[in-house]
């Protein structure tokens, strides 16, 4: 009990009851749902619209993609084993859990570089289309935010070696990881409206 | 301690009465987690299956995202812990998440209509 009241007096909280980090956290998440969805609506609305290619359908590699999208899943279930290790106070398997989770992030940056190199190879930039435009733009803010939690996660671990995290580690844990879910949820719905919706035919094709 | 005084001195406020974020009240056992997580591995895979598949474009295209919608409801409600944690938060979460979907449904439902 007095652990509990120790816990609690060193913690922010708003006029609602609910912890102004958390708050400020969802909010953000809040907001990133509308980056999200404009670029993504951005990519749905030049769907089919290129007039030279390479076209989605000449480039995508669906096998190669799946495999990315369950590294990137994997991740998400290491990284709340993560969690549910600091609620246990076990540190060791905490850390264990959260490294496994920055190389699964890894893994799935080095799978985006590798895709984005061969798009390069068979002739698809930035500059290429509006597929190329659109796609790049998506995919790649969505590939930094893969990496600043990678980054995120690091540096937790690394906080947590110096023994520098607050009183109540699973706190900076469960922020670092509603992070690390909101990339994941918003690369499922990328998986699909990108990569598995068939794209139309190119402009002008019969 | 008044009821405002953490608005100066946040680092030392109790919490008002009710505040209920500090732990969510549930938590899943790892057991759980992992039956959530292979749960999304056999939906990614119905997608891929489904995307090979003869279906037809809107059949298609209703099927895909019935599965990434229980997806998302998945890693949202379980791995960010919404089902289990105080209702504002989801509230705050869906605000976003509900705004950004009407918002973009209406330009994409504009640029058709002005398209045809």
């Amino acid at each position: 009990m007095a652990d509990a009241h120790a816990d609690l007096v060193h913690t922010e909280y708003t006029s609602t009851g609910l912890r102004s980090t958390k708050l400020a956290m969802w909010l953000f998440l809040a907001s990133e749902c509308l980056l999200f969805g404009g670029l993504i609506t951005a990519y749905v609305l030049y769907r089919g619209q290129s007039t030279t290619g390479p076209y989605p359908q000449d480039v995508f590699d669906i096998g190669y993609t799946s495999v990315s999208s369950f590294v990137l899943l994997a991740s998400s279930l290491t990284m709340v084993l993560s969690h549910n290790a600091s609620l246990a106070r076990d540190y060791a398997r905490m850390r264990l859990w959260l490294l496994a989770t920055a190389m699964l992030g890894l893994c799935f940056v080095g799978g985006q570089v590798f895709e984005f190199t061969s798009f390069f190879r068979e002739g698809l930039t930035l500059h290429t289309n509006l597929f190329g435009s659109t796609f790049f733009v998506l995919t790649g803010f969505h590939g930094v935010h893969v990496t600043v939690g990678i980054l995120m996660l690091l540096i937790l671990v690394a906080f947590s070696f110096r023994g520098s995290l607050s009183d109540d580690p699973a706190f900076p844990v469960e922020m670092v990881g509603l992070y690390w879910h909101f990339v994941d949820i918003v690369w499922i719905v990328i998986f699909t409206v990108v990569y598995l919706i068939p794209a139309p035919p190119p402009h002008g094709a019969v | 301690m008044s009821s405002t005084d953490h608005r100066t001195e946040p680092d030392t406020a109790a919490p008002p009465a009710g505040a209920s974020d500090q732990h969510v009240a549930y938590h899943p056992s790892a057991r759980e987690y992992i039956r959530v997580g292979l749960l999304l591995i056999a939906l990614t895979c119905i997608e891929v299956l489904l995307s090979y598949s003869s279906l037809s474009g809107t059949k298609l295209v209703v099927a895909l995202f019935a599965c990434t919608i229980i997806k998302f409801v998945l890693v949202v409600g379980y791995f960010m812990h919404l089902k289990f944690d105080n209702g504002r938060f989801s509230r705050v979460f869906a605000l976003g998440a509900i705004g950004a979907f009407t918002l973009y449904a209406v330009v994409l439902l504009m640029f058709r209509v002005w398209s045809s």
